[in-house]
């Protein structure tokens, strides 16, 4: 039962930050923008988080730090495309280009030092449960953090008038104008928030996951949190469980190269022809297992065609200048 | 797409220049690096000896770097760019730069070129490398004492001989103290992705391994073991901040000596090209204080370091292939050129080589 738990709680550290990442882009391409920043905006989370966290010593200012970071660097994209309306995927592949160098420039002085990992919560008796209690009671933070995040941004999005006004911008911005709606202050709090949460990722690489600072340690997370939104068809759930099902086989298939097929010799026959066929599997196609199936998975779930073409943001990608 | 993102960024901006200034009766040393300095690992341990090397010959020479260059036509732009910048001296430190370096050397006769870990030279372009095989010996043979279960865990990135070297020599060691030792061996297909390497990490250990090493490049896995109270070993840097209570040693590349010795060489005029495989003798693979286990533990390794120093090889026979075929004969070392082109298992490893 302590691997089951084990194995459990090292997939929701791995699929933390590709869904808080994820939330944020789909708020920012709900409102019609696209933001290909995804990865440089969590690598400068990143070593914002660690550099706060070291300076003051405590990394709960280093995941505050983190979040100010990714939003105020966002900020910079929004300037360039909402208000100079300049492309939004030239710009956001710069800054993700400039946030991988800047990061690596500002963290420096950081390389080599241990940090400081963010307390896992831990409520008396309830922490203690066998099983539930250190899968429920006894995370880290930004786990608790990223749950919730995905529930608030679902009821945000389809229970509340702000919600609403957003997704009708993101579906038809010369329209929302023409209603009154303020298309580019909206888009500016989307993206701002967006970047929030790609720092908070960020802030979990470098203070959770792995409390170091190394330069180019978000090591792609940005891209797939960026892929994630497309396949799981813009909505809120739908990423949540494309996270999962990517750090389930992800870790999954780590554990089935470590595995002992001895262990398995008074398994059901079938279990044991399974583990023996994923045994066979040479590592590159086990390492591609996690991106195949989390496609194939989004893919059957928005089958609907035309559910899914009422969910994708039509003006997404298309700069907006007011009185045109 | 992100190997696209990577060769667009050092085009367009990731190739940064350190320390410009020329002084004509300085010689100009340079060096290139295929990642960036701040990895704490392969590039890093050459940069720290790029700064022994200026810290040892003082004013007598000058030094520049380029980082996170692309292997590929970017770095023949950038050894070309170095050399034009009054370089006397470059050394190109990753395997992938070598058809670079022998171009660019071809163009530039007067300057003194050195390729690390690649096997082509001309006139003016030596090659060297450690031979980070005899460390891994040394690690089985503690991983086998320390071990409770018998079993270690071992992270690895691609399937090149340099890393099967290091898994059958690690192997090897281990079992000189325990025949039945076993190895959990998982590819994370990837040099550097810190995440991947402690998710692998925590995945042997709950496996388990209640040991730890790695061929991948940041100090993740042993951040792993550190936290779960076990034991493991750093790669390339020492690691003992990251883990004080879980690192026996570490095998860690020591470029400084060479890189002095060389550019005296070349302030004497006495430099030549050569073709160098260096080891713990020539102190260019170090093994950190070996610490967290007992003394006699300890005095073994120190004795089987001293052994390999004194020019044992840890590939000496009998050795057997995994499938039971004979390899090397009772006595037998494994010649060079064998161990360079290395692409299988000895025996007792329980795992397929990705081919």
């Amino acid at each position: 039962m302590d691997i089951a738990v084990n194995i459990l709680l090292t997939i929701a550290t791995a699929a933390t930050p590709l869904l808080v990442a994820a939330i944020g882009e789909l708020v920012v391409e709900r409102s019609g923008v696209l933001n290909l920043g995804v990865e440089g905006m969590m690598i400068m989370g990143a070593v914002a988080g660690f550099g706060a966290s070291y300076l003051t010593g405590s990394p709960w200012a280093g995941l505050l730090a983190a979040m100010v970071v990714g939003a105020l660097f966002s900020l910079l994209f929004a300037v360039m495309t909402l208000s100079l309306a300049t492309n939004q995927v030239a710009t956001g592949l710069s800054l993700t280009l400039l946030g991988l160098g800047l990061s690596g420039m500002m963290g420096t002085g950081f390389v080599g030092l241990p940090g400081e990992r963010l307390p896992y919560l831990y409520i008396p008796f309830l922490s203690d449960l066998p099983v539930v209690g250190k899968l429920l009671f006894g995370q880290d933070p930004v786990f608790y953090i990223s749950i919730a995040l995905t529930a608030a941004v679902a009821w945000f999005l389809f229970r509340t008038r702000a919600g609403l006004t957003l997704r009708s911008i993101g579906d038809s911005h010369t329209s929302a104008h023409a209603l009154g709606i303020k298309v580019i202050r909206y888009r500016y709090l989307a993206v701002l928030f967006g970047g929030a949460c790609a720092g908070l990722a960020g802030g979990q690489l470098s203070l959770v996951y792995t409390p170091q600072w190394v330069e180019n340690m978000s090591a792609g997370r940005g891209w797939i949190a960026l892929a994630l939104v497309v396949f799981a068809s813009w909505r809120p759930w739908r990423v949540f469980a494309g996270a999962y099902i990517f750090g389930m086989i992800w870790i999954g298939q780590l554990h089935v190269q470590a595995i002992d097929l001895q262990q398995f010799a008074g398994a059901p026959w079938l279990l044991y022809k399974v583990m023996e066929l994923l045994k066979s599997l040479p590592s590159q196609y086990l390492a591609m297992l996690p991106y195949l199936a989390t496609i194939v998975v989004l893919v059957l779930i928005s089958r609907n065609k035309r559910l899914t073409m009422m969910n994708t943001p039509a003006s997404l990608g298309q700069p907006f200048v007011p009185d045109r | 797409m992100k190997k696209l993102l990577i060769a667009l960024m050092t085009t367009a901006a990731g190739v940064s220049l350190a320390a410009n200034a020329e002084a004509a009766d300085k010689l100009k040393a340079c060096w290139v690096y295929v990642g960036p300095i701040g990895d704490f690992g392969y590039s890093y341990q050459h940069d720290q000896g790029r700064l022994e090397a200026q810290k040892e010959l003082g004013d007598k020479i000058e030094t520049a770097y380029l980082e996170n260059v692309a292997e590929g036509p970017d770095a023949d732009r950038a050894f070309e760019r170095l050399a034009r910048e009054n370089c006397k001296m470059i050394f190109g430190t990753s395997f992938g730069f070598m058809d670079s370096m022998v171009k660019v050397a071809k163009k530039f006769p007067k300057v003194m070129f050195e390729h690390a870990t690649g096997y082509k030279t001309a006139d003016n372009l030596g090659v060297y490398n450690a031979r980070f095989y005899e460390g891994r010996y040394v690690m089985g043979q503690i991983a086998a004492k320390v071990s409770k279960k018998g079993v270690a865990g071992y992270i690895v990135s691609f399937p090149i001989p340099e890393v099967v070297m290091g898994i059958d020599a690690f192997m090897l060691g281990a079992q000189s103290v325990n025949p039945n030792f076993k190895l959990k061996i998982v590819w994370v297909n990837s040099w550097f992705d810190p995440g991947k390497e402690a998710d692998a990490a925590k995945a042997l250990f709950d496996q388990g391994a209640d040991i730890i090493t790695q061929h991948t490049d940041s100090t993740a896995a042993l951040q792993v073991a550190e936290e779960r109270g076990l034991h493991g070993f750093g790669q390339s840097s020492d690691m003992i901040k990251f883990a004080p209570k879980a690192q026996l040693t570490a095998n860690t590349d020591n470029w400084g000596p060479y890189y002095v010795k060389r550019i005296k060489e070349a302030l004497d005029g006495t430099w030549k090209p050569d073709n160098v495989w260096l080891g713990i003798k020539d102190g260019a693979v170090e093994l950190s204080p070996f610490t967290n286990m007992p003394d006699d533990v300890k005095a073994m390794a120190e004795a089987t370091k001293k052994k390999i120093a004194d020019g044992w090889n840890p590939f000496t026979g009998p050795v057997a292939k995994q499938d039971g075929s004979a390899w090397l004969k009772d006595g037998e070392v494994a010649d060079d050129a064998t161990l360079l082109g290395l692409n299988f298992y000895v025996k007792g490893i329980d795992d397929k080589l990705p081919q």
